[in-house]
């Protein structure tokens, strides 16, 4: 590799080079630090040979350091200035400017001209990569983030392009001229086609009967082969999932993500970016289903082990987004106990924090009055995904911003359940006190007629009564009921005494006690 | 037969397309004819409607809200699955609010909430709409049975007969047939009419509810095997 005559970048190089810059752009493109030069240099080594732990630090950290340390508010050095110093080697310029734009939309704001250029790269890396001569191993972490970030810079794009109101003439020419630019067909169909070429369906059926190693292998091929079309299928399957959510279709979403099965470990936790979108679309997705057992159970998962591994991840670049995510599915919680209370589901230590984040708003929720909604509605607003409306705009009418009627209209929908369930908590509060009760009596208390009565107790049998996929029903109701005639007897889930855990505590005490015993020397 | 056949085939092929290549334009036109199937021959497919109305999604201009409403009214038809939201959650707010669709959501916000005797009276006034799909009203019924079923152990022939909103002689030969085929029996209440038993399930009867385990998970355990080693 030729090696080129270049004056050492000085420590603090942030600020743009004066003379040879575009005034414009206000940085020099074409500049390239010594530091940038030997980063590309070795981590194009490390990709021809192999070293997947090395490309995995170089990308997890020496590409945050030094965008820390020289690109903090300025884009990374043009490809084109790098390409000489690694072969001009077009899969690498691929993945190079793969980072490059992500570093710009994490630091910068992307204008249209970089929007329309970024999906022109993933359409070429992708192709690259469908064609199936691609013979590089990448980490699962870098993987990951290309999926993730394709669908981020779609529901980017969606959200900008929706914004009419104040666009030049000249976005709006382009806009025209570039329309196949994260186009909504494009996307799902890019996303698709990598699950369909990499067989990563069939492969996951496999090793159900052993004839596959893909998850025990974390992905890797340690066959010569390589790991990126397989991992990136099995990725945008997720990748799926998170487009469905956002276009509002979770039954075709959550069975996107069917295959994957999120009662085990897997590839996809073994990246917690990939863990954390996976599990925070799924509970999502079966909260507006109102399979709110299933949701409870998996955010409760997710969120134990956040509460334990978020320690090791404080450095990482993801922390901030972890953080966020965690909150939200706090929020979501607090939805699905209020909608469907539950006292078993909930671990401790995820409940404690749950009580300190929401307590007082769970109580108010119940109470299903004007102040409740607004909670849902506050609540719902913050944890939502980032609705999107899919279709090109028209650019006839008077210019609109329309950025928000999808976000409109899932609030709108969701928070007509939550009023249709208004009065079951009323209900419920009642079933806990008696074990039967006469339907006149009970219509009495709640001030309702019988015909009414009747009708809020069927709502609340129907709205506790969860249908999945198959059509089977399953009961969500903590306390259940069934009326013989005019009488209601109450069926109550007892909270069966913990005997189990009971004995466990007493064993260990005991053997407190004894090795205490043993101390104590007699006289 | 050969037509038999023939549907047999498109069936097959609609279905394969919404597997295989549910993110195209093209097969717009098959899956609206698909939904007039499903409509004609009393069948349904909650898949491919959901890749219609996503297809609608993505060209706003070739929506037909004839189709839509066709879907919406087979959505109903699917309860107690809450196939109707779904569909509601891919249609746009502005065409949620004209007013064949107003009447269909007012129509599931009555069976959503148990309230039978005001959706029947609903439907009657809007025939169109509801005979436009043939088995609409025998689906109701079923669904108003269901939650009867998973509510009541008795329940009075009054609540039946609103519910399913069928009366008189009608409604004792309807009660007949259920006795014959689905386990119900007929029962005289205190004086105030018949008592139709339900078959019995783990929602009407508590001792039939599958028993949630007591379980201890096995890494607990492992915390005191240093102990009772």
């Amino acid at each position: 590799m030729a090696s080129f005559d270049y004056e050492d970048a000085p420590a603090n190089s942030a600020a743009p080079a004066s003379s040879q810059s575009h005034e414009v752009l206000g940085y020099d493109p074409n500049f390239v630090p010594d530091s940038v030069k030997s980063f590309a240099v070795h981590l194009y080594r490390h990709i021809r040979e192999k070293n997947v732990y090395e490309i995995h630090q170089m990308y997890e950290t020496s590409f945050q350091t030094l965008s820390e340390r020289l690109f903090k508010d300025t884009p990374w050095p043009s490809v084109d200035a790098v390409a000489h110093y690694v072969d001009n080697d077009h899969v690498f310029c691929l993945l190079y400017r793969e980072m490059w734009f992500r570093h710009l939309y994490a630091r910068l704001s992307p204008t249209l001209k970089q929007r329309i250029d970024s999906w022109d790269n993933y359409c070429s890396l992708f192709q690259v990569v469908l064609h199936g001569v691609v013979n590089m191993q990448l980490p699962n972490q870098w993987l990951w983030d290309m999926v993730d970030e394709f669908v981020y810079q779609f529901q980017s794009f969606c959200q900008y392009r929706a914004k009419m109101k104040n666009k030049t003439d000249q976005e709006i020419a382009l806009l025209r001229e570039y329309d196949q630019a994260w186009n909504v067909y494009g996307v799902l169909n890019y996303l698709q086609a990598l699950v369909e070429k990499s067989m990563i369906i069939q492969i996951l059926e496999q090793e159900k009967e052993g004839l596959e190693q893909f998850t025990a292998n974390d992905g890797y091929d340690y066959d010569g082969g390589s790991n990126v079309l397989k991992v990136l299928g099995y990725f945008s399957m997720v990748g799926l999932l998170r487009v469905h959510c956002l276009l509002g279709d979770y039954h075709t979403g959550l069975k996107c993500l069917l295959p994957i099965d999120i009662s085990q470990q897997g590839v996809y936790t073994s990246v917690i970016g990939s863990h954390i979108t996976a599990i925070y679309h799924y509970g999502f997705a079966n909260l507006m289903l109102r399979r709110y057992v299933e949701a409870i159970r998996e955010f409760n998962k997710i969120l134990l082990y956040i509460y334990k591994t978020k320690q090791y991840h404080q450095k990482s670049p993801q922390y901030e987004q972890i953080l966020k995510k965690n909150e939200q599915m706090y929020a979501l919680l607090a939805i699905c106990l209020s909608l469907c209370p539950q006292v078993k589901l909930v671990d401790e230590t995820v409940n404690s924090q749950l009580r300190e984040k929401y307590g007082e708003k769970m109580i108010r929720m119940q109470r299903y009055d004007d102040e409740a909604f607004a909670i849902y509605d506050e609540l719902f607003s913050y944890a939502c995904p980032k609705f999107i409306t899919p279709s090109a705009p028209s650019f006839e009418e008077p210019l609109v911003n329309y950025n928000q009627d999808a976000y409109r209209l899932q609030l709108k929908l969701f928070l007509y359940e939550v009023k249709q369930q208004q009065l079951l908590s009323g209900v419920r509060t009642f079933l806990k006190v008696y074990s039967t009760i006469s339907l006149g009596k009970l219509a009495n208390y709640m001030e309702v007629d019988e015909p009414t009565l009747r009708t809020i107790l069927m709502t609340y049998k129907h709205k506790t009564h969860a249908v999945d996929g198959d059509g089977k029903i399953t009961s969500n109701a903590d306390v259940d009921f069934y009326i013989d005639d005019d009488t209601i007897h109450v069926m109550e889930s007892k909270p069966a005494k913990r005997y189990g855990d009971y004995f466990l505590r007493q064993v260990v005490k005991l053997e407190g006690v004894i090795n205490d015993l043993d101390r104590i020397k007699l006289d | 037969m050969g037509r038999e056949r023939e549907r047999e085939v498109q069936q097959y092929t609609v279905e394969q397309l919404v597997a295989v290549n549910p993110y195209n334009p093209d097969i717009l036109p098959d899956l609206e004819n698909y939904v007039n199937d499903q409509v004609s021959s009393k069948t349904y497919s909650l898949a491919a409607n959901l890749c219609l109305l996503r297809l609608y999604q993505f060209e706003p201009d070739r929506m037909s809200t004839q189709i839509v409403s066709r879907i919406l009214v087979k959505a109903l038809m699917a309860m107690p699955a809450p196939d109707f939201s779904l569909c509601l959650f891919l249609i746009p707010e502005r065409v949620q609010m004209e007013e064949q669709f107003k009447t269909l959501i007012v129509l599931s916000h009555y069976l959503e909430t148990g309230r039978f005797r005001q959706f029947w009276d609903e439907a009657a006034k809007n025939r169109h709409i509801v005979e436009a799909v043939p088995g609409f009203e025998q689906e109701i019924q079923a669904y108003a049975i269901h939650v009867l079923s998973v509510t009541y152990q008795k329940v009075p022939r009054a609540v039946l007969a609103e519910a399913i909103n069928i009366e008189g002689l009608s409604l004792d030969k309807f009660l007949e047939h259920n006795v014959a085929n689905s386990g119900w029996i007929l029962e005289k209440s205190h004086g105030r009419g018949q008592l139709i038993v339900l078959p019995r399930n783990e929602f009407n009867h508590p001792e039939l509810k599958k028993n949630t385990a007591d379980g201890v998970p096995l890494e607990h355990i492992t915390r005191i095997f240093p102990i009772l080693g």
